[in-house]
């Protein structure tokens, strides 16, 4: 038998142990996987091809045949929504990780370095004074309207949040004093920041990742919805709404799905990130 | 006795942005103003002071954790003011610090073994057997277990954490270290038991120590000599036994009567002779003209308020900066 001290009793064990007894957490977490699995599975969930057309088939309801029902050009429902989670997760996931790669740089540089940081966050506060959407929009305007192209519109946008996050983790630690002690036993500034800043500024930042997934698959939706998104037939949630427009009364399943699948999504990444902000940075929950 | 760490004239000013929204100037914080002092080999000084009066800047001014505005420091006769890249790594190996608070002053996310072998390795140690065995002697010189090695901040209580500061403190083997009010935020009972430890570990390997704190009663026990600073300024510097039986400055006789007496008894007697501190310590950032304790001092005269004193020696190794002493 093991005593109960020999368990390690590691900050990352600690987290995850908390993290397991979060019931909105573990359903916010469940929704998303739902949503994951459907995507990685597309190929073989849902081989139908989500562009081939089927004039006779238009505008079928969900029933046995078409889970989800067909459109005005008889296309499956079931392929293009499960085809349009992987675009939406793709998105997301690419978004977040440019996010967490540029926005992780430029908010150390800038918390980290004082010098530079009346120049970056300057830079920083004209791009976050315009609207999102708006501001994504005049980029994809500029590069163009493939899903490439809306990834780096998306990074554009949310990455002076992400670096302004992290800039406040840092100018607070970078004044701790195991930092002082490493500076006092002569470390230089890639093994301060390595070791001893940003893995302590991972918890916001990883909070703020959930939250920003949120948004990156909502406002790519949002933009194929207004047309400036990737190009339609592509299945994204926002093309198959946009199409859907205009049939909301005689056929509402085609613009009610992909909303649903857009929602369940949002709505699991969004607690999926309350759970993590409650148990990773308890101090934030007062706030909101 | 040789001298191991001097600074002379040594000056800290921080620019404060004051005033309105459109006339903005910068007046300079005074936290430490044209300070001497010298620590020799082998002893402890006691440096000793209010909240606010610049003791710990003093302390990372010395160990050039902060830089200096005026002034230069000298360290076993070498001139390292302004030393930069690697002359000031291998100086450092030479200066340590201990910090105040046990809570702050650990990594959370290091194990134990990995923040007190850190500083071997930015020496160049490899993290290899010989390392870990450095670091487990070291644990076991400042008395902690085997076991702990493996373990992470948060499952110590305040008294052990100063001890793994210690530990990492002192594995490079520092002839100098500051230790920043290091028993100040522990319990009554673990302060001895902390202070004892770091009075054992001077004796053994023959260390160097500034001890900062707030009261007179803890440095009475660990130093050698003490010294008073009082808004930015040395105001007196004595050996132990000199301060305590003879001090000089109205400011350490105020200090002195501000130690809690041990026994009722002594409490009746005392009272009469007893100079109590009144009110708060003033702005260092508009600092009161000639001496800076003239606003609190029982025996103010007309040439405190115009003339700043200058520090006069009226016994050996006693020095005060008092126009009255």
């Amino acid at each position: 038998m093991t005593a109960p001290e020999e368990i390690r009793q590691s900050p990352f064990n600690v987290t995850l142990r908390r993290l397991m007894h979060h019931r909105l957490f573990l359903l916010g977490l469940g929704l998303v996987s739902i949503v994951a699995i459907a995507a990685l599975l597309a190929p073989w969930i849902a081989p139908v091809d989500p562009n081939k057309l089927a004039m006779r088939f238009k505008f079928r309801p969900p029933d046995g045949d078409f889970i989800f029902g067909t459109d005005n050009f008889g296309r499956s429902l079931w392929s293009r929504v499960i085809w349009g989670a992987r675009l939406s997760m793709f998105i997301g996931s690419a978004v977040v990780l440019i996010n967490a790669v540029c926005g992780t740089a430029i908010g150390a540089a800038a918390g980290y370095f004082r010098r530079l940081d009346n120049i970056l966050m300057r830079f920083n506060d004209a791009l976050m004074a315009f609207p999102a959407v708006l501001l994504a929009i005049a980029v994809t305007a500029v590069l163009g309207p493939s899903v490439n192209d809306v990834i780096i519109a998306l990074g554009i946008v949310y990455t002076p949040r992400t670096a302004r996050i992290v800039r406040s983790s840092v100018i607070v630690l970078r004044e701790m004093e195991y930092v002082q002690a490493a500076v006092a036993a002569g470390a230089g500034h890639w093994r301060i920041l390595r070791r001893h800043i940003l893995p302590n500024a991972m918890a916001p930042l990883i909070v703020q990742l959930s939250f920003l997934f949120a948004y990156a698959v909502l406002t790519e939706a949002t933009l194929s919805f207004l047309g400036v998104g990737a190009v339609p037939p592509t299945p994204t949630w926002g093309n198959i709404m946009a199409e859907g427009r205009q049939y909301m009364i005689d056929a509402p399943w085609i613009i009610a799905i992909p909303g649903v699948a857009l929602m369940i999504t949002v709505l699991g990444l969004n607690l999926l990130g309350d759970g993590l902000r409650d148990v990773l940075d308890p101090r934030l929950r007062i706030q909101s | 006795m040789t001298v191991l760490i001097e600074a002379t004239g040594v000056s800290k000013h921080y620019p404060v942005e004051t005033g309105g929204m459109f006339r903005r100037t910068t007046t300079p914080l005074r936290a430490v103003d044209n300070v001497s002092l010298s620590v020799e080999e082998g002893e402890t000084l006691g440096l000793v002071g209010e909240s606010g009066c610049g003791k710990s800047t003093l302390g990372r001014l010395l160990i050039r954790l902060l830089p200096a505005t005026a002034g230069n420091i000298r360290f076993g006769g070498t001139d390292i003011t302004a030393l930069g890249g690697q002359p000031l790594r291998n100086v450092r190996r030479s200066m340590q610090i201990v910090f105040q608070d046990p809570y702050g002053a650990l990594n959370p996310r290091m194990t134990v073994e990995d923040i007190v072998m850190e500083p071997l390795l930015i020496h160049g140690a490899k993290p290899n057997a010989d390392s870990r065995a450095q670091v487990s002697d070291m644990l076991s010189r400042v008395g902690l277990p085997a076991r702990a090695l493996e373990r992470f901040p948060h499952e110590f209580s305040g008294g052990q954490r100063q001890r793994i500061g210690i530990a990492r403190a002192l594995i490079l083997r520092p002839r100098f270290v500051v230790c920043d009010e290091p028993v100040s935020a522990l319990d009554v009972s673990v302060q001895a038991q902390i202070v004892n430890l770091l009075q054992d570990l001077q004796a053994e390997l023959g260390l160097t120590y500034l001890f900062i704190a707030h009261d007179l009663g803890v440095v009475k026990h660990i130093s050698t000599r003490v010294a008073v600073m009082y808004l930015g300024k040395i105001v007196e510097v004595a050996e132990k036994r000199a301060l305590y039986a003879e001090p000089r400055h109205p400011y350490t006789r105020g200090l002195i009567a501000s130690v809690p007496v041990t026994h009722p008894s002594q409490r009746a007697r005392g009272r009469a002779e007893r100079q109590r501190l009144e009110g708060d310590i003033p702005s260092a950032l508009n600092p009161p003209s000639g001496c800076r304790f003239h606003t609190r001092c029982p025996l103010v005269q007309p040439i405190c308020r115009e003339q700043e004193p200058a520090t006069r020696e009226p016994a050996a190794g006693h020095l005060v900066a008092c126009h009255l002493a």
